[in-house]
């Protein structure tokens, strides 16, 4: 018995949920950030499955296209922790809060 | 189904047993041949009875004895779970990426034809590439779960100088897949059998010289090997990233220096010299140029080709080996200035040269 | 794949997933990622990938996630208390990650609506995700998207050189 494609859409939708669940329950930027590159990585397990499903490959190309934005957005992303380090000596959210009310 | 399970494994085994051997006689190697090229005896206590065996006694008793027999010292304030890992990490992408290598050509046996390569991947060049890229993480490790500042800067160094180095082999490694047209490293190996202009062997090294040296310096440096072993420099930070780990651990970031020399000249050798292919022999036999053929059993054409790529690859072996103990450490922006500035665009426009080349012979 | 692969590739990611949440020193929590971004790579090869499994090694678990250890050790974040939201915002976050997990996986295992069928334009050069589909694909149809994205690596390259930069120098 083959492994239905619905099966891995409810792992990429436990693992989006996951994430998800680290973005808003931690509040070190760093852990916050893979939480969202966990994220991406479940659909880009969304989008391997269904390709295989429909036997496309522009599915493919696409997770291509996440990696190397997600690559760019990490890249940027950890600049920006580290300048924001600099300046307040702390990557805990909730120190971070000199623009809130 | 069994069968084919049965073949898996003991190909898996063939190609995991060679490369442990190797990484263990290179450390004699090593020993002797500095001890050569320094014009000393190097290490010759070692012996049973007065008879030293060539130094197998030193190889397969006297070191491994000493390192397992030592005690394991864990620095206080460490993660434990990390400073133990670090080592595996460290060596296991490594051992892994022989199995994409071939170490021959299909053995035939009774109506069965084996592959002699352990796995076969259609992306096997990417599944090597994958797994020096996973190597930089026991470096990283190995440098943090240390507590120790100098071995954190030997391992920050360490892995720039890793992941810096990755980009310059993987863009000789696109040139060879350019060439010979297949990420299948056995396939690579194949289209290198013709001979050019009928008496030259078509191997890599006459298509791609400049993707030759390209891959030979920059392996060197992904190894951390002199004249690039800055992150280990014994003269400067103790050991690098591993100065905290002793015992069995320290065994294993040496074997990965080892295991990572065997990988460097397998890709060599697969890439430029041929892999197995013995110059002018098919499967039938010899054929020569001039005419004269001879006929061999096809067990015996097997058994040379498995020679031939095994004395390549210790021949590169050696070459690394007097590399190491002939040249003069780089001081690490050297290095890196090498790495980005002069390496990268070298091989883009060898790159660039082989595209063009391929476009105006095919026009 | 049968099953067996499956689960077995399944349940340690989805372990090491939380492993990435709920780890206190984010060390840990790097490496547990990398794990189960490398058993997402298997899962990829098993789902006939193999371009974007060895993409996957290489780009994520071989060169982000340095980056991510880089930087963990370059702030030298140390095993910290885990920093605790107010429980309000955590109670109310797990409610609705529960509820989400729920829906669309009920629904998925539902059965996922009548898709297109196979083929936007017919079959592909080379065997299903190897090397030579995957360009195929992306050098006819997707070549403007490959283009844009080639600038977006340089201006990320820069962003990012010019964000990190101590400045005063």
């Amino acid at each position: 018995m083959t492994v239905p494609a619905s099966w891995y859409l409810v792992l990429a939708t436990l693992l989006f949920a996951i994430g998800g669940l680290g973005v808003l329950i931690r509040r070190n930027l760093i852990v916050m950030f893979m939480s969202i590159e966990l994220m991406l990585n479940a659909v880009n397990l969304a989008f391997v499955a269904l390709a295989r499903q429909q036997h496309v490959m522009d599915g493919q190309v696409m997770v291509f296209f996440v990696m190397t934005v997600a690559a760019a957005e990490a890249a940027v992303g950890l600049a920006i922790i580290l300048a924001v380090f600099r300046h307040r000596e702390t990557v805990n959210a909730d120190e971070v809060n000199l623009l809130r009310w | 189904m069994g069968i084919e399970l049965l073949v898996a494994a003991v190909k898996a085994l063939i190609a995991i047993g060679m490369l442990l051997n190797l990484a263990g006689i290179l450390g004699w190697v090593e020993r002797k041949g500095s001890a050569l090229i320094q014009d000393r005896i190097g290490a010759n206590r070692a012996a049973i009875l007065g008879f030293a065996g060539a130094g197998l006694v030193n190889t397969l008793l006297a070191d491994p004895i000493k390192f397992v027999t030592k005690e394991d010292v864990i620095p206080r304030g460490v993660d434990r779970l990390l400073h133990t890992l670090a080592p595996c990490v460290n060596l296991l992408p490594v051992i892994v990426a022989f199995a994409a290598v071939p170490f021959g050509d299909r053995l035939r046996i009774g109506e069965r034809a084996i592959n002699l390569q352990a796995v076969e991947l259609n992306v096997g060049v990417l599944f090597i590439l994958a797994m020096t890229s996973m190597g930089v993480y026991g470096v990283v490790l190995g440098g943090w779960a240390s507590n120790n500042r100098l071995s954190l800067l030997g391992g920050i160094r360490g892995s720039a100088q890793m992941i810096s180095y990755e980009l310059a082999m993987g863009l000789s490694i696109v040139a060879v897949v350019m060439t010979f047209g297949s990420l299948d490293l056995q396939e690579i190996v194949r289209a290198q059998g013709h001979n050019i202009a009928g008496w030259l062997p078509g191997w890599g090294i006459f298509y791609q010289p400049v993707a030759f040296a390209l891959l030979l310096i920059a392996g060197i440096a992904e190894s951390k090997r002199a004249p690039f072993d800055l992150p280990e420099g014994e003269s400067e930070i103790v050991a690098g990233y591993f100065t905290e780990y002793s015992g069995i651990k320290y065994l294993m970031f040496f074997m990965t220096d080892f295991a990572e020399i065997a990988l460097v000249s397998a890709l060599l050798t697969t890439f430029f010299f041929g892999g197995w292919q013995v110059p002018y022999l098919t499967s039938q036999g010899f054929a020569f140029p001039w005419g004269t053929t001879v006929e061999l059993p096809h067990l015996l054409v097997v058994l040379l080709q498995v020679g031939s790529y095994m004395v390549k690859v210790f021949v590169f072996c050696w070459f690394q080996v007097l590399v190491r103990w002939t040249m003069p450490r780089l001081r690490y922006d050297q290095l890196m200035w090498f790495g980005w500035k002069v390496l990268l665009p070298v091989g883009i426009a060898n790159l660039l040269v082989t595209a063009a080349v391929f476009l105006l012979l095919q026009g | 794949m049968s099953p067996l692969v499956f689960f077995l590739l399944a349940i340690p990611m989805v372990l090491f997933s939380l492993g990435v949440v709920l780890a206190r020193s984010p060390v840990r929590s790097a490496l547990s990622l990398v794990v189960a971004l490398f058993l997402l790579a298997a899962m990829f090869f098993q789902l006939d990938a193999h371009m974007i499994a060895a993409l996957q090694v290489i780009v994520y678990a071989g060169a982000i996630m340095v980056l991510f250890l880089f930087v963990i050790m370059l702030l030298n974040l140390q095993q910290e208390p885990v920093e605790a939201a107010r429980p309000a915002q955590r109670a109310i976050a797990v409610a609705f990650s529960v509820l989400f997990v729920l829906s669309v996986g009920l629904a998925a295992l539902r059965g996922l609506p009548a898709l297109p069928g196979p083929g936007v334009e017919g079959a592909v050069a080379g065997a299903f995700g190897s090397t030579e589909a995957l360009a195929e694909r992306l050098f006819t149809r997707h070549l403007f998207a490959f283009e844009v994205t080639s600038v977006l690596l340089l201006v990320a390259i820069v962003g990012a050189v010019v964000v990190a930069r101590r400045l005063g120098k």
